[in-house]
């Protein structure tokens, strides 16, 4: 039987990869990108299943503002970077570097 | 029933109505030409909606079955951010004007930022916190990234980005846990769930990632990575406006959240808002003190504030709000005139940032200076001026709310952050003559908001302008 428990924890371990994914990944802004899309996603799930243990339809209608909103983070992210690779000629992390921080 | 709804979220549509008017008129018609006229047509409707708002004092009033909330706190931090946003876009029209960078986009992406602020000290709601907090992130990411042909101000909106995106994910998980473990997403409705001391591991972990999320938006300490880097690379206007308005947001946010559906638990959130303010301080005193680039310096000295500005909310009172209230309205009538000078600074018509070409600016202009002395000091907190009351509020209400380590903390990094602040002004009255030294633009409008601000830090110790009956009346409001 898969119970709220086995949903939580998926949602727990896509999320941690997610930020994993920012911290360890080295290479690519892309990655980022889909590390970051990877942590809504995880969020979705827990607020579905939350929704639909719960017996509440507001979780549900919470997970299309995250998607939508997912759906704009990424156009303007990506939009963003197109302008860095415009001036850089690069989107390695290693090379996001003019100022140091 | 919906008439009576839309009333109450009036402002917020007319704003959001103007900014799509503006967007789509501009774009079919002279586009960047009408820049000029868009900025001060938005700088006046800021303006027009800030008076309406702050006239418009009746009482607590909820729409949308309590999504949306319009209290004597939103109304002080709308009429705050505002009047904040006014005077940004006022100030840097000249400066991008002169470093050819007129975009019609800039003052459309600043009022629909300011709509979500103005969602955000609302929100009476997860989906409408959330929802708010995102329309005011996403338009600031686009606006640091402004410059398109620069690498540093495309690099400061990447890393905006990524590391904005990252706080909004790890707020958003916060969002799910409470939900599920409090059965709703109404503030109203979570507070009778999380009482002290029986609050289930969930919505305790939730509160925790909440708290993440919410940190990183109000650049506290250890989630202030990104800000030092956005601030020096964003072009200067947008900068004082990150400066300001989204500032005294996200930390008019945090109090709603943390007292609207956590009011209850206060001992649970306590702790970690003092840690937070404690790093801030101190962080943001040490580290700037090696910087010589005044913006980055800026950004560090935000750092700080907002650690005394969450001193005020991790005290838990009525008390502790009002001064955390009034530290954002001194702080961004300080940063105001600060940031007017930094856009004042230049040297052969390009913008320089360099601390060390201030030397000896007292010679060439002696009354910038002594109006930026004026303004150093009180952001330093130095007695007479207005920047001392502000901490004094804040150093009151943490030890008459029991923190009195954190208020003893905060007056030791007050004393090392004003080494910084005082370092400027060394430079400025004492500092030796160099052949490149920064001219000041003569420019009225940036002149007039340097002495402004700088006599409202020193006109404002009579009275503070009124302000603290209304913070009082604010905090009251929230807190319960």
């Amino acid at each position: 039987m898969i119970g709220l428990e086995h949903f939580l924890t998926v949602a727990a371990t896509l999320f941690v990869i997610g930020i994993f994914g920012l911290f360890l990944n080295r290479k690519n802004v892309i990655i980022l990108l889909m590390s970051i899309e990877l942590m809504l996603l995880a969020v979705n799930i827990n607020l579905v299943a939350f929704s639909s243990y719960g017996q509440d339809m507001v979780g549900q209608v919470f997970t299309l503002f995250v998607l939508t909103v997912a759906a704009a983070e990424a156009a303007i992210g990506l939009a963003i970077l197109v302008c860095f690779f415009r001036n850089r000629g690069t989107i390695a992390v290693e090379d996001v570097n003019v100022m140091k921080g | 029933m919906i008439w009576a709804d839309l009333t109450i979220f009036l402002p917020e549509i007319i704003l959001s109505l103007f900014a799509m008017a503006a967007l789509l008129g501009a774009v079919y018609s002279v586009k960047d030409a009408a820049t000029a006229i868009l900025t001060w047509a938005t700088a006046g409707l800021f303006v027009v909606t800030a008076i309406w708002i702050g006239a418009s004092a009746d009482g607590t009033q909820v729409a949308f079955n309590g999504m949306f909330i319009d209290d004597a706190f939103a109304r002080f931090a709308k009429v705050t951010i505002l009047g904040a946003a006014a005077c940004v876009l006022v100030m840097g029209q000249g400066y991008l004007v002169k470093r050819g960078m007129t975009m019609f986009e800039f003052p459309i992406l600043v009022t629909l930022s300011v709509v979500g602020m103005m969602m955000m000290v609302s929100s009476g709601d997860l989906i409408v916190l959330y929802m708010g907090l995102e329309l005011q992130s996403l338009a600031l990411y686009v606006v640091a990234a402004l410059r398109r042909d620069s690498a540093k101000s495309t690099e400061a909106g990447l890393k905006y980005f990524v590391l904005g995106a990252l706080s909004s994910g790890l707020l958003l998980y916060g969002a799910s846990l409470i939900y599920g473990y409090s059965g709703t997403t109404l503030f109203s409705g979570i507070i009778q769930t999380a009482s002290e001391g029986e609050m289930s591991l969930g919505l305790l972990f939730g509160l925790v990632f909440l708290i993440a999320g919410l940190g990183f938006k109000v650049s506290a300490v250890p989630f202030h990575m990104w800000t030092p880097d956005v601030y020096e690379g964003a072009p200067t206007p947008v900068t004082a406006f990150f400066a300001t308005a989204p500032k005294v947001a996200a930390i008019a946010l945090f109090a709603r959240v943390m007292h609207d559906a956590f009011g209850q638990a206060v001992g649970d959130w306590q702790q970690i808002i003092a840690m937070l303010s404690l790093l801030s301080m101190f962080l943001g005193a040490v580290a700037a003190i090696g910087q010589t680039d005044i913006k980055r310096l800026m950004a560090f000295s935000s750092i700080a504030h907002m650690g005394y500005a969450l001193m005020g909310l991790a005290a838990g009172t009525v008390l502790g709000v009002q001064a955390m209230l009034i530290y954002m309205a001194i702080y961004v009538a300080t940063n105001v005139g600060t940031f007017a000078f930094i856009l004042s600074m230049e040297r052969d018509g390009r913008p320089v940032t360099d601390i060390a070409s201030l030397e000896m600016l007292s010679n060439r202009e002696p009354g910038k200076a002594w109006a930026m002395l004026a303004l150093l000091f009180s952001l330093a907190g130095v007695p007479p001026f207005l920047g001392f009351f502000a901490k004094f509020y804040v150093l009151r209400a943490a030890y008459d709310g029991g923190l009195a380590w954190l208020a003893v903390a905060g007056v030791i990094a007050s004393v090392i952050g004003a080494f910084y602040y005082l370092r400027i002004v060394f430079f400025m009255f004492f500092g030796q003559d160099r052949d490149d030294p920064a001219q000041i633009a003569r420019d009225p409008i940036l002149s007039g908001f340097v002495v402004a601000s700088a006599l409202v830090m020193i006109i404002g110790i009579a009275n503070l302008f009124g302000i603290e009956s209304i913070a009082a009346a604010a905090a009251e409001t929230l807190v319960n």
